[in-house]
């Protein structure tokens, strides 16, 4: 495992993150839309308002005290980042914007440069719409087909005709963990099967590298993006990861300052990887947020977060059953160890707007709507789902909180 | 602090659970016109009939939550067998109290629509609101209020399209 087993989550940990303290509608606040943003612990926070404070200044090419001091900090986050996941170098890791950027980066650049009419990429339909609608826009300009793996009626991927979807085709695109189900995907699988076909595996893993120890090896992923503010981290920075002889055979993303070595009026020739794809002035904060957000979580031992989602997603399975039986139904994998802490679920025939109303009033703040995965729904012949999520801060307490608010929903909506 | 009560009054549970004028008119010869929420995949199918300028039928389809659906449901009681000039302006002033901007005149709200009331008499589209008044406390809820405009704003796009035709 990448990163060690530290000692078991516990009530402290909630305590870390100081938002955790505030109320709702004069509830205690609880927390479970972490698949949307997580919290940021105390520690990130701080990281960030001390750069502000002590060292401010612009990356790369300043001389001077400070200057150099936010180039450090911003490369010791790359560092950190890439030893988070496992990566073989720390050049690997190319900053972005956000998972949506970096999974354009990845259909614009290497999709741009490699795929044509008589090509195929094969995707999912539990993708999220960030690794959907780049490959939309792409083929719409370039003609290649779009291929998709379905799913089973309890939300894993079907995966009978995988063979027969991948001959032919270039790229596998695929998330690692559904932002709506909870599914874990047998990704060491799917890629073994993309590679023996010719193609290449690029994995969303925005709702794996916050919750399970992840190491891109062990994965066999090609490219895997993720994003900054659902690991603890802030908004406003994502990651890219790909190997290096992609990165480095792939043209530039965006044009500007830092991408370049040298630039004349008749063109200009692209910076070394990962500087090539990083054009202006990156969310330094930002990156200097999600470093300490990796080394808070290592502090804590991924290990040790996924156990604790494990135990708590199990509770949260039981708790709703338990309590409230044939109203609720909670789609996806059924076994705790199968899927992540995303707990979608339909109760009664409330619409889950209406859910989420009546949740708020008890401070339970929880998510409704088609979760960016439309083509999702459709195959689940929903419009919209209501869903709760949990990270490392939540515990039975919160869960308890939720089931005991949709009593409320019940009692107003009734019949 | 607004509560649960502003938002969930009797009545629109009421259209929700037992929504009025519910289903779909033959097209044609009824004209058809969709609502579409794209941030929550709410919708709302019109199909309604013309004689003349007045709207003599009126059915509603499509799925969503329980403001959109009783909003849509409380239009359809409201608008049949009136002319487009009185559905626009009960548009206007259903949409005048769905306005933030109005509320923040108003304080509450009610005082600047029931002021206007006062001033232009009684037929100001504010008075003749009667049961959808009781949607006003979705404005609290701001992000409610595109729930409860959906159904209108389809009708008022399905009306134009009518006269546009004409």
């Amino acid at each position: 495992m990448s990163a060690g087993a530290g000692p078991e989550i516990d009530g402290a940990v909630k305590a870390q993150f100081p938002l955790l303290e505030r109320s709702v509608h004069g509830r205690p606040i609880v927390y479970l839309d972490s698949a949307a943003s997580s919290q940021k612990p105390a520690a990130v926070l701080d990281a960030m308002d001390d750069y502000y404070r002590t060292v401010n200044a612009n990356v790369h090419r300043g001389a001077y005290e400070i200057a150099a001091a936010a180039t450090e900090q911003m490369e010791q986050a790359r560092t950190d980042v890439a030893r988070f996941i496992s990566a073989p170098s720390a050049d690997e890791i190319v900053f972005t914007k956000n998972a949506t950027e970096a999974m354009n980066l990845v259909a614009r650049s290497w999709g741009g440069s490699n795929l044509g009419p008589a090509d195929a990429i094969v995707l999912t339909e539990m993708e999220h719409h960030a690794n959907i609608v780049p490959w939309h826009i792409l083929a719409a300009e370039r003609g290649f087909e779009i291929r998709w793996i379905p799913i089973t009626h309890d939300g894993c991927l079907d995966l009978t005709h995988l063979d027969r979807l991948l001959d032919g085709a270039k790229l596998l695109s695929v998330t690692a963990m559904s932002n709506v189900l909870g599914t874990l995907n047998p990704i060491p699988r799917l890629a073994a099967a993309a590679h023996d076909a010719g193609a290449l595996l690029s994995v969303d893993a925005s709702q794996y590298v916050p919750h399970l120890p992840t190491d891109v090896g062990e994965l066999g992923a090609d490219f895997m993006v993720f994003t900054g503010h659902k690991m603890c981290g802030p908004t406003g920075v994502g990651v890219l990861w790909a190997r290096m002889e992609l990165l480095d055979a792939m043209p530039p993303f965006l044009g500007g300052g830092e991408m370049i070595l040298d630039v004349t009026k008749d063109g200009f020739r692209p910076n070394t990887v990962p500087h090539k794809f990083e054009a202006g002035t990156p969310p330094i904060a930002e990156i200097v947020g999600l470093g300490a957000a990796v080394r808070y979580l290592e502090g804590l031992g991924m290990d040790a977060v996924r156990a604790h989602e494990v135990s708590l997603t199990g509770y949260a399975l039981r708790t709703l059953t338990d309590r409230h039986g044939d109203d609720i139904t909670v789609h996806g994998p059924s076994e705790p160890a199968q899927r992540g802490g995303v707990l979608s679920f339909v109760y009664r025939d409330v619409h889950p707007h209406d859910i989420s109303q009546v949740l708020d009033q008890s401070g339970v703040c929880v998510r409704a709507g088609h979760h960016c995965a439309k083509p999702l729904m459709r195959c689940l012949g929903v419009s919209a789902t209501t869903r709760a999520s949990l990270y490392v801060y939540n515990d039975t307490s919160d869960v308890d909180s939720l089931a005991e608010a949709l009593d409320e929903v019940g009692a107003l909506f009734g019949h | 602090m607004a509560g649960l009560e502003d938002l969930y009054r009797e009545i629109i549970l009421d259209h929700y659970r037992n929504p009025r004028n519910r289903g779909e008119l033959e097209c044609p010869p009824a004209r058809r016109s969709e609502g579409f929420n794209p941030l929550c995949g709410d919708e709302v199918v019109l199909t309604f009939e013309m004689d003349g300028d007045i709207v003599t039928d009126l059915r509603v389809g499509g799925y969503g939550c329980s403001i959109s659906q009783a909003s849509a449901s409380m239009m359809s009681a409201a608008v049949i067998g009136k002319t487009i000039d009185e559905i626009r302006d009960l548009t206007r002033s259903f949409k005048a109290m769905m306005s933030i901007h109005e509320e923040s005149i108003g304080g509450d709200g009610s005082e600047a629509l029931d002021g206007a009331g006062e001033s232009d008499g009684s037929t100001d589209g504010a008075l003749r609101l009667g049961d959808l008044e009781a949607l006003r406390g979705v404005v609290k809820f701001p992000v409610r209020i595109k729930c409860a405009t959906l159904g209108w704003n389809a009708l008022a796009t399905g009306l134009d399209e009518t006269v546009e035709a004409s």
